[in-house]
Parts: C-alpha cells; structure tokens; sequence
C-alpha cells in the first residue's frame, strides 16, 4: 500500500461548506486535503433553490449570515469565477395581520445586526411590486439580499481550492476515520489512507455517520427540497419573492434568473435517503406549489416548467446546523445539518471554519450551533 | 382477485394491441395518449375532414393501419379511452396525467409504456435554422396536413425513415433536391445477413433506394455534413456537405428534413425507476427489458419503439407480450402456444432491427469534428465549443455535470434532441466511452407542465 | 428566403373551409383542421425567436416532442404550435407581448 496522503488538515465531504472552508484554509496557509465521495456540490449544495437570503432568519445566525454575503459580494475578485450572484433584493410577502406584525418586529430585531428591512404596505407594495396578487398584504423587502447559482457556486469553490493548492480527491468513498497518536487517520474504500493533525466533518446529510464514530450522534433527518424551474421568459421579476407564514403549505419562494428562468421551491418536503442519496420530487407538491406561487403572483399560471429536481439536505430538529469544534475530540470540527438553509451562508461558513481551525477561535460567534447541544440526546 | 387496474401509455401500434389482449382477457384498461386521435406517429390519423385514402397516407402498409384503426374502433366501448392526455410523471403506484389543465393521479397494479420514438439527431453547424426539420417532422407535415416543409427540400442524415419520406414527398409532387445519406452502401451489404430475417421489409426497402435512382433523385452516400447554410432571418439557404471522394458538395434548398433513425422516448421509465443499459452497438442508453417487455421494477412493462426501434409490426407483437406478461404476472393463464409464437416473431423482428442499425449506423465521429461554433443544445443556443469547454476547463466528464455546467439539455425539450449527440461530444473530449460518460437523468415533467395545472375535482 | 415568404407548400387537402386567424395583429387565412404551426408556417417564415440567439425559429419536430414552437398570445399566454388546432378568431404573437408579463392577470 501507497504511504498515507499528509496534510495539515482534511476536510471531509465536498458540498459548499467544505469547498469553501478547503479554499480559506489554503488562503490561511495550510495544507488541505478535500474528499468528496461523488462530485464537488452534487447534493444538497447543488440542489437547492440558490437563496442569498439573511433575512427571516434565526437572529444569532445574522452575524456569519452578514460576513457570508459579505464574500458573496466579492465572490468573483475572491474565487475567479462566476456563480451568478445577484443583489437583487429579496421580498417576504404576508397574507394577514398576525404575520404582518411578525415581519415588523423581525425586521426592528435584525436592525442591530446591520439588516435594513423595508417594510411596506398598501398601495406602496403594488406601486413598486404591481405583479403581486390580491392576497398579499405587506412584504418585507431586504435590498442586499439575493440569489445565486447553486449549480456552479460549490464547483467554482472546488476549483479555487485546488487553483490554491488544495488536493481534491472527488469520487472517493471514506470508510473510516479515526483518531490515533494524535493524528486523524481517514480511509478511502480503495485503500487511501489520508493523514493529518485536524479533521473537519462538512459531509451534509451523511455528518451524522461520522460524528457518531468520534461519540457524537446526533438526531439527524433527510428530506428533499421540492424544486421547479420554468421555461425563460423576458427577465421581468427581480427580487427573490417569499411568503412568510406559519403553514408549510404556503412557504413557497421564487426567483427570475437573468436568462429568463423561474426557480421555484418550498410548500412542502419531499424523500431523501441517506442511504441510496437519492431524493425526490412528489408530484402532487409539485402542483401545490403551482396553487401557492400564483397566489404571490397570479401572472405566473400563463408560464409552463420544464423540469422539477430534488437533492439530499440533512435537518435537525431545532431547525438550525452544526459547527464548531466537537465537544469531546480535540481538532476535530464540524459543519452539516443546515436545515435547509445552508447555500447563503456556505461561503461565510468556509471562511469562519478556515479561522477556527487555523487560530482556534472566530470573531464571529457561532456558539448556538454547537454539537454539545446533543450531547445528552440519546443516540 | 380484484381484476388489476392495468394503464397502457399510447395509442400507436403497441398501445392498441396490448389494450386487445388485455380486453379479451376480460380487462378494461385506460389507455393514456397525448395524441388527439388512435395510431401513435406511424399510423397517424390525419383530422376530421381530411378526405385522403388509407392508401395516400400509409401506402404499402395501408392494410396494416385500417386493421389497426379498426380494432381500436371496437375497443373504445371496453377500455377507458383518455386522449389528449399528458403522462407527465410517475411516482408511487401512480401515473400522473394532465388533461386540459386538470390533473389526476392514476393508480395501477400495472403500466404498459408504448411511448413510441422520437428522431435520433446529430447536430451540423447551421441546424437551429427555420427550416431545418427531423425527419418525421417532415412525414407528419405530409401525412397530418398536406404539407411539405419546403419548396426544395434536402434529406440529410440516415435510415430507412429518410427512404421513405422522400419518397413519399417525390409522390405528393414535392421537389426532393437530394437524399445526402451518411451510410454507405457497404453498412448495408455488410447487414443482409440480418436484414433477411425479415424479407419482405427488406424487399420494400431496396424497392425504395432504387425508386430514388429511378426518378432520378440525387442520392449521395457516404456524405460527412459539414454546414447547413442560412441566416438568423431567412432561415435555411443551403446544404454543404463532404462526399467520399473528398470534393464539397453545397445545393441551395429552403429546407432541410434531417434525422439519424429514432430513438425510444424512454422518460416514463425512467421517472419510474427502470435500469438502464448502455447498447454498445447503438452508443446508447436504454432500458432493460426480458423477451416479453418486463423491466427491472415489478409492475412497469415496456413496448414498442418506446423501448427498442422495431418499427410498427414489431410493436404490435411487442404490445401483446406485455399485455401477456402482465396477465402471467397477475396469476392469469397464460396461453403458452401464443407466447412461443409471439417471442419467436419478436425475435425475427429483434434481429431485424440490429440489421437496420447496422445498416445505418449513427454516425458518432461526427461530434469529434463538430465546429466549435455548431449549436449543440437548440433549445438553450449552447454550442459545442462551450460544451467541451466545461470538459476541458472544469472537468465536467459525466453528463449530468456536463449538464449543470454548460446548460446542454437544460431546455424546454430536456435533451430529447440533444442529449445523444452531446454525449459523444463529450466522450470525443474526454476520450471515454459514452457508457461511461452516462446519460441525461430523466426529470418531471416529461413535457412543459403548465402552471395554471390544477387537481381534477374528485 | 424573406421571412415573409411562406415556408409550408400545401400538396394536398386543400378543399377545405377557411378559417380566420390573427398572426401578429395581421389576418391569416387557414384552413379547417390545421394546426396552428401550418397555418402560420403557409403564410410566413418562422414562428418566433430563439431566446438565447439570433434567429428565427420555425418548429423542428411536429410531435410536441422538442418544444420549439411555442408562440404567445397577446395575455401572455403560451401556445404549441404544432398541436394546437386553428380556430376561427385565435390570434397569437410571434414575440412576447409588449407590457411585462408579471403584471398581467
């Protein structure tokens, strides 16, 4: 057998989290090694509806959501590449009082964490926003939010990586990891042995299968994010549109990419499995999600989709991820489980989990998301 | 036992004899068909107060299409007939169907997809140009409507389709500037060993080639396409081609019927969860099936052209195996003298069909030499320059990272048109073979789903 | 060929009624039992336009299989071509309608 591959650090699992913190760990100096089992960004990275949202979301998350969109803003200076990020601006629509008052207080909470929220009501919505139909009542409107192309925002990562001096190992299956003498001691089903001094764990809805071998399990779900795109039409809609409402069925979103295309997704959860990393669309979500976005924007029923697709995302239950070191392995660091939410905030991700494993701290607080808060959950 | 709910997808030649078996079996099937009327593409029937005999429309294989017409005529009262209806998925025991913009889900114990074909394409710079026609877009002009695509009109591509379908537009008083064919004769010597396996198709099909000599059409072989010549506005101007000898052909036409034999329409079983193999002889992925059209997933039967390319008479024996095999697999008796004989023709018509396609062998190098200008993806304008550069500048080797890199069969056909020909664009760029390169996963909806679809009121 | 020249010949079936239709704002005869890709196609050169290059497109497979002929209404709706039967009155735009579809209802 080959001598064992040597690096400083080995990130495991290539989806936007551990692409991005391979391309900031080489910016910090270190030597990387990347493993992915399949491709660079094929599941849930890949899959997702391409949100650049911050607004809406759990408020102590705000801090690593601002310093990722900060990197979205100079993501192609950064990486050389084009994922398609675009501020467009990004709209949160209520269909009633309660929720109106929702978004109000939401957005006078956010507003220390640097979010400008514009709440606007009336016959100033349909002044600016005409296209939304009559059910709507207000919307919360985030001007520097927006959306990117998931297609090519974790491959483009990948190959900035490996432009740094990453090793990227793609369609490389990892059969164990452990930790002897100090060292992490990862094998590949070939036989592959990698080395090194720190291990971060950023393998998504397989996280769980790995942390478990180091004493850490945790209460990890799969589903699928039901997604659609339409064929292109003149680019007409700009900002991300959303509802805000306490029914699943109504958390529909939708975006105009610049050649024409409407991605659209949400109202309902669709199966994934871990095990045969396949996930899919149910038809009948597929036309709730027609009843749900027409409500938004009634225009949409002249339009036809071409194509609905779905990929494996990992939640946990109390809807928001892991990161940080682990509670019981010295120099092992985790990121999965987003919940879903995981595509903004990837690039911010990679760049916090770059500085927390080269300095052993972060300037941006990411306590909350520790894997000690599943220590005592029974495995 | 509860009489299984059996769903037939189509109303061509499979559809309609598979829907007679199970009927004299006592079963009433519902046969799902996108088509406004019975007969799939090859018996297509033309519009109400359309006056053409069987004969104008189907020539040699008239009789065929009336016994066709007529037995789905008396079924119509014994099965639940749903025209006009989209398969648009399948999931879960179900056939998603939309109708008018109302949708239902279907439930089955089993599902015969008969989806027919579709035309087998290999791009040529200057194809995205009005007036640049498949092949059976060129027959369906003529049998459906009347019509020619053009007032001169080149065939360029391959397969008995295109021997046909000029001859049929030289018969309606069209102008057939040239068949531009892309075999050589020798493809076609080399294969009589096979063809003979059915003689009287192969006696139509020499009558055919000479019936092109006879009237004096120009008939090239061997051509490599190199340009069909146009402008954004106008559309197609011309046809250029290389002839064996070496010299450049070019003959100005206002249209081109263009097309490599067919392709099965496989997203049905696809979306259902059928394996896939890779043909080596045709360079493509299809799904497998045993003797009798049962796939890998229990429940789900394939025939016709939807499944393999042996034309209308091989689907008709292909539709009552299924039929048949469904009845087997759901404890009915099965009448094995019938099965023997069926299996027996279908095998004739099995060896057949690996004649024909060795006879007109799609033409693969031709997407190593494609210019890097040559629209690859109609639907998106993604050229094959742009295609290879995913390969070569991002290592895009497998063809759904092709894919969602470059947009190649991203469009609103989702690479029915594009995705074989794109395959060995990129198996030429990296040097692999198409089977591992793999193939277009299939995705929902298998056509564009409209929006403004609702739930059918229960 | 000028893209007002007449792409379809008709060879066959022309002893049918006529029907009016409306292609770009301007009359179209055509005939009962056309689709709507013939009857525009005996009278004009293309359809519509690529979205994503130059030229004019004008159908390619017939069968509602390639998705190349669809044309709008002037509401913004979409039409195929190819299997969309003609009837008297229909009217249809070989281009997107002027206003910007998502604030039409």
């Amino acid at each position: 057998m080959s001598e064992p591959f040597r690096t400083d650090v080995i990130v495991v699992g290539g989806g936007i989290m551990g692409a991005a913190a391979a391309f900031f760990l080489r910016r910090r100096g270190k030597s990387v090694a990347l493993i992915e089992r399949a491709l660079i960004g094929q599941q849930a990275s890949g899959t997702n509806f391409g949100n650049v949202r911050r607004q809406g979301r759990f408020l102590p998350q705000l801090p690593l959501a601002n310093r990722s969109r900060d990197i979205w803003g100079r993501l192609n200076e950064l990486i050389g590449e084009d994922a398609e990020f675009l501020a467009s601006g990004h709209l949160r629509v209520t269909y009633d009082d309660e929720m109106t008052a929702r978004i109000e207080t939401y957005a006078r909470d956010a507003l220390p964490y640097g979010l400008d929220l514009q709440i606007i009501g009336g016959n100033r919505l349909r002044e600016r926003f005409p296209f939304l139909g009559p059910e709507v009542r207000a919307g919360s409107y985030a001007p520097h939010d927006g959306h990117a192309n998931p297609r090519l925002a974790a491959p483009a990562f990948g190959r900035a990586a490996r432009r740094e001096g990453a090793s990227v190992f793609e369609r490389t299956e990892i059969v164990a990891v452990e930790r002897d003498a100090g060292m992490f001691r990862v094998e590949a089903a070939d036989g592959r042995v990698f080395r090194a001094e720190q291990l971060m764990i950023a393998a998504g809805a397989w996280g769980n299968r790995l942390s478990e071998q180091f004493g850490e399990p945790v209460p990890l779900v799969t589903h699928g994010p039901q997604m659609a795109v339409t064929e292109p039409i003149p680019y007409a809609l700009e900002p991300v549109l959303g509802v805000s409402t306490t029914k699943l069925e109504e958390t529909v979103y939708f975006r105009q990419v610049k050649r024409g295309n409407i991605v659209i997704g949400g109202a309902a959860r669709g199966p994934a499995s871990a095990d045969t990393q396949r996930a899919s669309v149910k038809p009948e979500n597929t036309l709730l999600q027609f009843t749900q976005i027409t409500r938004v924007v009634p225009a949409l029923a002249r339009l036809n989709i071409i194509r609905v697709w779905s990929g494996v995302e990992s939640y946990l239950p109390d809807d928001i991820p892991i990161m940080g070191p682990s509670a019981k392995v010295p120099d092992l660091y985790y990121a999965f489980g987003f919940c879903g939410h995981g595509f903004q905030l990837g690039p911010g991700v990679g760049d916090v989990m770059a500085e927390l494993i080269s300095t052993g701290q972060t300037t941006t607080p990411i306590e909350p998301f520790s894997i000690a808060r599943f220590a005592s959950a029974p495995a | 036992m509860a009489e299984p709910r059996v769903i037939i997808v189509g109303a061509g030649p499979a559809g309609v004899r598979a829907a007679e078996t199970l009927v004299a079996a006592g079963l009433r099937p519902t046969v799902v068909d996108e088509g406004r009327r019975d007969g799939g593409q090859i018996y297509r029937r033309q519009p109400e107060g359309f006056a053409r005999s069987s004969a104008e429309l189907y020539g040699t294989e008239a009789a065929r299409a009336e016994a066709l017409h007529a037995t789905f005529d008396d079924l119509r009262p014994k099965i639940d007939y749903r025209p006009g209806h989209l398969a648009w998925n399948v999931a879960d025991g179900h056939l998603h169907v939309v109708h008018d913009g109302s949708a239902e889900a279907l439930p089955f114990d089993a599902m015969i997809v008969a989806a027919g074909a579709t035309d087998r394409l290999m791009p040529v710079k200057g194809w995205q140009h009005a007036g640049v026609y498949s092949l059976g877009a060129a027959q369906i002009a003529l049998k459906s409507q009347g019509c020619a695509i053009g007032r001169r009109v080149v065939f360029l591509g391959t397969g008995p389709l295109m021997q046909l379908v000029a001859a049929q537009y030289r018969k309606a008083g069209a102008q057939v500037v040239a068949l531009l064919d892309t075999s050589r004769l020798w493809h076609q010597i080399r294969a009589l060993p096979k063809l003979v396996s059915r003689p009287d198709v192969l006696a139509k099909g020499v009558g055919l080639a000479a019936s092109h000599l006879l009237a004096g059409t120009m008939v090239r072989r061997g051509v490599t396409p190199v340009e069909i010549f146009g402008d954004a506005d106008g559309g197609v101007s011309g046809v250029g081609v290389r002839l064996v000898s070496g010299r450049d052909l070019r003959l100005a036409c206002d249209a081109v019927a263009l097309g490599y034999h067919l392709r099965p329409e496989t997203q049905l079983a696809d979306l259902a969860g059928c394996d896939f193999t890779f043909d080596a002889a045709t360079r493509q992925f299809w799904p497998v099936i045993d003797e009798d059209g049962r796939s890998s997933v229990p429940g789900i039967y394939l025939a016709g052209d939807g499944v393999r390319i042996q034309g209308a008479d091989g689907a008709e024996i292909a539709g009552q195996l299924a039929a048949l095999a469904v009845l087997a697999d759901r404890g009915r008796s099965a009448p094995t003298e019938q099965i023997s004989r069926l299996r027996q023709q279908r095998r004739a018509m099995e060896r057949f069909r690996a004649g024909i396609s060795e006879a007109f062998p799609w033409p693969h190098h031709l997407a190593a030499g494609l210019a890097e200008e040559t629209v690859v993806c109609r639907c998106e304008g993604i050229t094959a320059g742009e295609l290879r550069a995913v390969v070569h500048d991002k290592g895009a080797d497998e063809m759904n990272r092709a894919k969602a890199l470059s947009r190649v069969g991203m469009g609103r056909c989702q690479g029915r048109y594009c995705g074989h020909a794109a395959a060995e664009v990129v198996a030429a760029a990296t040097q692999l073979s198409p089977a591992v390169v793999g193939r277009l996963r299939g995705q929902a909806p298998v056509k564009p789903l409209a929006i403004r679809t609702r739930r059918a009121a229960p | 060929m000028s893209p007002l020249q007449p792409r379809f010949v008709r060879l066959a079936e022309t002893d049918r009624p006529t029907v009016t239709i409306a292609v770009d704002g301007a009359s179209v005869e055509a005939l009962e039992g056309d689709s709507l890709l013939v009857a525009v196609l005996t009278r004009a050169g293309h359809l519509r336009h690529s979205e994503f290059g130059p030229e004019a497109r004008a159908g390619f497979c017939l069968m509602a299989a390639c998705q190349d002929c669809w044309m709008w209404t002037h509401d913004g709706d979409r039409l195929r071509a190819c299997d969309t039967p003609v009837r008297a009155g229909l009217s249809v735009l070989t281009q997107p309608p002027d206003m910007p579809w998502p604030n039409r209802v």
